[in-house]
């Protein structure tokens, strides 16, 4: 069998029926052994976009995203893509084509060095130098991607290797000295973390994308109903504790409702679970939490004490510590804690600003979350829009709200979509997109087409890089330096033009309707909505700010 | 702070620069970096010398806990710690000196790897101060070229527990 075959039968063995991708010289062997190979493969229309479909397939399934690309150029659109999954730690294995081994480091025809170029930016990576390599590298890396704390692994395969004759057996068990995916809890540290909560008055969880399973979001939804314990969901925890919920206080940090930020500041304790107290949800370090224990929770022993000092440290697995505390823990009833929360939340509520002529963003993404009542996937791009769509949507289940988080990537949505639609799950899938980061990646509207994936897109079209005109605005003095488009094609004729069903809104009245419609439409839409240009994403609080220094507006 | 740190990692193309890429990335202050076989031909120990305060020391040894690569990170106190570090040295010198830097080079006790007409280049094998006070005789000579290996270290008995 040749190596890029062995590849292919790797595939079959491990059940990956989709791949998604983009050929090239270098990667043409592989292709050839998936012609006829009975694999699903989603040829996108740049290496960037096959690789966040990747991400969003991964992320919606909690499966390994599996991408292809060739050398050089290839691989080096693969690199926005693998730092984005990196950052919000989504597996996907990245098999890329290589020149020849004899050619290697000669600065050949679409030579990258796509090896040392991605080391910073993927849990780990490989180049093929021996065809006898490549099945134990694969079944490594391939195991690396969904184990411990996910991410992106890539495999970088010369093509000499693809064509050189290979033993098909695929090793396994994996076993890497040192690596330890599955650490198990300290059970001082869980008594720790459990005499603590006993004691607490005001808890708090603050829950990230490390909790991201079905079974540790009914873990937390039990604990923290049987003993009155506050949750803020950071954007990549959005949804595993449900929206709307008595004790839920959504997104905390820089545009989190005022309620969620007022909660952690007087909060005694804050849990975090799987979350990386990330500069934008903590802002300035020494006047985070003022009050409070900070007890982490977290398999990555590097994430703890990163940012800031931790109290209660908690190494180990997130499952494995929540049964632990379930068991050591007697549910307290703590009246006095959830009644100043429903007090927060009905003295400081998200409001939509009214409007009767010009459509506002907020009225849309709220518009959108009664449609989809908790029911869809929804993908966000970066920018306004993003952070109006983590406000208003309400989302119930874990894994429904795909967002680029940490590296917050423009760009990012419409692929990540067209991955989320081919997940396997029947939700449908809305993307909430701005006019800026639409036009990143639009060429993939070209593979929705093909492929006939029934994606909802809404462009919430402002005529500008919104998020960052509002900085220009409250911190520029409104010097709007490149931030306004001063042409935007008609994105409604676009979708035409690519043979998807589309409509254009300028109107307020026609929001709902209009929604309504590309909700319940069957296949793919897209819905242009030309908003408010000067909407703010409010309450906002300035970077390194502290927790409760909202920025005040003078309108 | 200055502390040592031990990395066991597997003997793997690429894994230094794995390392290397680490400590650029998260910034922190490496004084010496040194690499090479261990009893087990599978695994090469790397020893780094950094510097910064307690949290970051705490940082850089989880960082390179998590590479996948790496097998077991060891900070050795300096209590515990048996060092050594090689350097090659280069001075050169007038034929009026040459008995001057003779004797010198005797005094410190140095290896004479060779010897031109108007250089010599000596050997010193020790702790990292011993190869300080080495380089410290002979500046005030013309140093015309140096090579330090950067510090190794095991601690006392082999392995920290
Ligand atoms: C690839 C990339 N380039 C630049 C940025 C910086 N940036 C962050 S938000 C933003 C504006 C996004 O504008 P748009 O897509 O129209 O969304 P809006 O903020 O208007 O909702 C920009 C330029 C980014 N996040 N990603």
């Amino acid at each position: 069998m040749t190596g890029a075959q062995a590849i292919v039968h790797f595939f079959k063995e491990m059940g990956i029926d989709l791949v998604f991708g983009y050929p090239g010289g270098q990667i043409i062997p592989l292709y050839d052994a998936l012609y006829d190979s009975g694999i699903k493969h989603i040829l996108a229309r740049h290496e960037q976009g096959a690789i966040h479909a990747a991400d969003g397939f991964a992320r919606a399934s909690g499966k390994t995203g599996v991408v292809i690309a060739t050398s050089g150029p290839g691989a080096t659109n693969l690199v926005t893509g693998l730092a984005n999954a990196h950052m919000d730690s989504v597996p996907i294995l990245a098999i890329t084509g290589q020149v020849p081994t004899t050619s290697l480091g000669t600065d050949s025809f679409q030579e990258a060095d796509i090896y040392g170029i991605s080391i910073p930016i993927t849990k780990y990576n490989y180049l093929i130098k021996e065809p006898s390599d490549l099945l134990p590298a694969l079944s490594e890396a391939y195991y690396l991607t969904s184990s411990g704390r996910p991410g992106p692994v890539l495999v970088d395969v010369p093509k000499d290797i693809q064509t050189a004759h290979v033993d098909p057996s695929i090793p396994k068990p994996v076993s890497i000295p040192g690596y330890n995916p599955q650490p198990a809890p300290k059970a001082e540290q869980v008594s720790a973390l459990a005499e603590a909560l006993t004691r607490s008055l005001r808890p708090i969880f603050y829950v990230g994308g490390g909790a991201n399973m079905n079974n540790v979001a009914e873990a937390l939804l039990k604990l923290a109903e049987a003993s009155d314990i506050g949750v803020v969901t950071s954007l990549q925890g959005k949804g595993i504790f449900p929206d709307g919920h008595s004790l839920s206080l959504g997104l905390p940090g820089m545009h989190g409702p005022k309620y969620a930020n007022i909660a952690i500041n007087e909060a005694d304790l804050i849990i975090g679970l799987g979350v990386r107290f990330d500069d934008r949800v903590v802002g300035d370090v020494r006047r985070f939490a003022p009050l409070a224990r900070i007890a982490h929770v977290d398999l990555d022993l590097a994430e703890i004490g990163k940012r800031l000092s931790v109290d209660l440290p908690v190494s180990g697995d997130l499952k494995l510590v929540l049964e632990e505390l379930e068991r050591k823990l007697s549910p307290i009833k703590r009246p006095e804690w959830k009644k100043r929360i429903l007090e927060l939340k009905k003295e400081y509520p998200l409001t939509i600003p009214k409007s009767l002529k010009e459509i506002k963003p907020q009225a849309v993404i709220s518009a959108l979350s009664a449609a989809t009542k908790g029911g869809a996937i929804i993908v966000t791009d970066v920018g306004q829009h993003q952070m109006w769509s983590a406000q208003f949507i309400e989302s119930k289940k874990p894994r429904r709200f795909l967002s680029s988080g940490g590296l917050g990537t423009m760009g990012f949505g419409l692929p990540a979509a067209i991955g989320a639609s081919l997940s396997g799950r029947k939700d449908p899938v809305v993307l909430v997109s701005g006019d800026g980061g639409f036009q990143m990646n639009l060429q993939e509207l070209a593979t929705i087409r093909q492929y006939n994936l029934p994606v909802k897109i809404v462009i919430i079209n402002n005529g500008c890089l919104g998020m960052v005109r509002q900085w220009q605005q409250f911190f520029f003095q409104r010097r709007y330096s490149q931030t306004i488009f001063e042409y935007n094609p008609d994105f409604s004729k676009l979708a035409e033009v690519y043979g998807i069903p589309s409509q254009r809104i300028e109107d307020p009245n026609e929001v709902e309707r209009a929604i309504g419609a590309l909700i319940s439409s069957k296949g793919p839409g897209l819905l242009d909505v030309i908003v408010d240009m000067e909407e703010n994403v409010l309450p906002m609080i300035p970077a390194g700010r502290g927790q409760t220094d909202f920025y005040e507006t003078d309108s | 702070m200055k502390k040592i740190i031990s990395i066991l990692v597997r003997n793997k193309p690429g894994v230094l620069s794995h390392v290397a890429g680490l400590v650029t990335r998260r910034a922190y202050n490496v004084e010496s970096i040194a690499a090479g076989p261990t009893e087990n031909h599978q695994i090469t120990r790397i020893t780094l010398v950094v510097s910064g305060d307690e949290k970051v020391l705490e940082q850089v040894s989880r960082q390179f806990e998590k590479l996948i690569d790496v097998i077991k990170v060891d900070a050795i106190p300096h209590e515990l710690a048996l060092t050594g570090e090689l350097a090659l040295i280069t001075v050169s010198f007038t034929p009026e000196k040459k008995t001057e830097i003779m004797s010198l080079i005797a005094l410190l006790g140095l290896t004479i790897k060779s010897i031109e007409r108007d250089s010599a280049t000596v050997m010193i094998a020790g702790s990292a101060q011993s190869v300080d006070t080495a380089i410290n005789g002979l500046a005030p000579f013309h140093i015309k070229a140096m090579a330090r290996t950067g510090l190794v270290a095991l601690p006392i008995g082999g392995v920290t527990d």
